[in-house]
């Protein structure tokens, strides 16, 4: 019986069935991650905590966003070891993140049987033109995107789910709000564009039109486009998920948080329930302490995490 | 009226394959949104996530009276899951009403999932598997309908059905039709 995975290596006989089937796999893992919540962890045991609470996958990273903030300096993807004691002790996906443009990390991640390879602006970007070039790997990627244009870019590259950046260890949704009422506002402006509009929409979004027609056609992007960056509290989620993410990660706000475990369990309930007003209440007693948060205006262009990347 | 288990996972793609086949359907996340359904599917997703969710809400006990009814009832890779007579591999709570061990993420991580054609009564049924679980040891009520690689996919017992692979994520409606025939 013939397999057919996600690899669309250069060895590939280019049979555009075998690309679109391979493409397949790669945003079913992202379907089957809808509703949930992803969130960062750096140690095996904070990844416990996560599954135990009902994350749907974790992101295994070195520090988490507020403090590469805090800290300054290179961040780059996880170390090895750290990685593979996360994938050791749970058992939903494990995803890690690479630098932008730095396929290297990534061919690491994936011979590592990462499941999700997120190219990230948290990181240093370890190339200021270049992403990375997305489908000859057979780990699937997410990445960032602040409007529609830029998701199309990342998915005509390879990109298999699309998150907002938001605005990571903020502790600010404002971003992420942003961003998400920009790509589903101009979605729908595609929707119910002419198809003779839809090249000069293409020419002012920077995507490709195939995918802009793709669109167009769809209502809505052609791979699962989930909100990060700033998301602290049950109420964020469920923010997130009302202005149409289908899933949230949260980075900083679980493990920066006073009680990381009753906070997790409580965004979880939040993002299944996020149109109940009384399950997002119930979500919202007893936190303790959210992250702190940082204003927008405080953070000069060159320390904004979402301006890496384009 | 079909209804579709919402805790999390990829019910809106189940939720077209049962257009497809001109079937309606509601989202379930309590008790009381099982009352009048005619069947339900357990959706893909991730079982340890499904599972807990399904003890917060109280919904364990609602979905066994469910199935005990003899309402028809499809599960789906992390669906099949919670199954299981028994779960491996990172055990999680399950209903219990199918009579085989599951093994999860059986055959690795996402690099290892691919899709393949199915052999037997499904023949050129074409199976997409996401970090998928394997049936192990079926029990004599347990039919196979269709295998991959010389493993059963595909198995029924009685009311229930369970796919180790994404029907939903392809085309080919014919699992969720046989879900819709099997309502009396």
């Amino acid at each position: 019986m013939t397999r057919e995975n996600g690899n669309q290596g250069g060895e590939s006989n280019g049979d555009a069935r075998t690309t679109a089937e391979a493409f397949e796999i790669k945003v079913g893992l992202a379907e089957m991650l809808k509703g949930g919540v992803i969130m960062d962890v750096t140690r095996p045991d904070e990844a416990k905590i996560a599954e135990d609470a009902g994350a749907a996958a974790v992101m295994a990273l070195e520090r988490v966003p507020a403090d590469i903030r805090r800290d300054g300096g290179v961040a780059r993807m996880c170390s090895v070891e750290v990685i593979e004691g996360i994938q050791r002790s749970v058992s939903i996906p494990v995803m890690a993140k690479v630098r932008i443009g730095h396929f290297v990390e990534a061919r690491v991640l994936e011979s590592l049987g990462v499941d999700f390879i997120d190219e990230s602006e948290v990181l240093t970007p370890a190339d200021e033109e270049h992403h990375v070039a997305k489908h000859a790997f057979r780990s699937p990627f997410v990445c960032g995107a602040r409007n529609l244009g830029e998701a199309l870019r990342r998915i005509a590259e390879g990109a298999a789910m699309i998150r907002t950046k938001g605005e990571a260890g903020s502790g600010n949704i404002v971003e992420a709000v942003r961003h998400l009422r920009s790509v589903m506002g101009e979605i729908r402006s595609l929707a119910a564009a002419s198809s003779e509009e839809l090249p000069t929409r293409a020419k002012e979004l920077g995507a490709p039109l195939d995918r802009v027609e793709q669109v167009a056609s769809l209502g809505k992007l052609p791979v699962p486009n989930f909100a990060a960056g700033g998301i602290a509290t049950p109420a964020d989620a469920a923010l997130c998920m009302s202005l149409g993410a289908e899933a949230v990660f949260v980075g900083s706000g679980i493990f920066k948080s006073a009680d990381p475990a009753v906070r997790a369990r409580a965004i979880v309930r939040a993002t299944t329930h996020w149109d109940e007003a009384q399950e997002v209440l119930g979500a919202s007693r007893g936190l303790g302490e959210a992250m702190e948060g940082i204003e927008m205006e405080t953070l000069s262009e060159h320390e904004r995490l979402a301006n890496r990347g384009w | 009226m079909v209804g579709i288990l919402a805790i999390q996972g990829d019910v809106e793609a189940h939720a077209r394959s049962l257009e497809q086949v001109g079937a309606s359907w509601v989202r379930v996340r309590r008790g009381q949104d099982l009352e009048g359904l005619d069947a339900l599917v357990l959706p893909g997703g991730e079982s340890t996530t499904i599972a807990k969710g399904i003890d917060r809400v109280g919904l364990h006990e609602p979905l066994l009276a469910f199935a005990r009814a003899g309402h028809p009832i499809l599960g789906t890779c992390a669906g099949a899951v919670l199954l299981g007579r028994e779960v491996e591999n990172h055990p999680v709570r399950s209903l219990e009403l199918l009579d085989a061990r599951v093994v999860r993420n059986a055959y690795g991580t996402q690099v290892d999932s691919f899709s393949a054609m199915a052999d037997g009564e499904m023949e050129g049924l074409r199976c997409v598997f996401i970090r998928a679980p394997q049936f192990r040891d079926p029990g004599p009520d347990v039919e196979v309908l269709a295998e991959v690689e010389g493993r059963p996919v595909l198995v029924r017992q009685a009311n229930v059905l369970a796919a180790s692979f994404h029907p939903e994520l392809t085309a080919d409606v014919r699992v969720h039709q046989m879900l819709i025939d099997s309502i009396n």
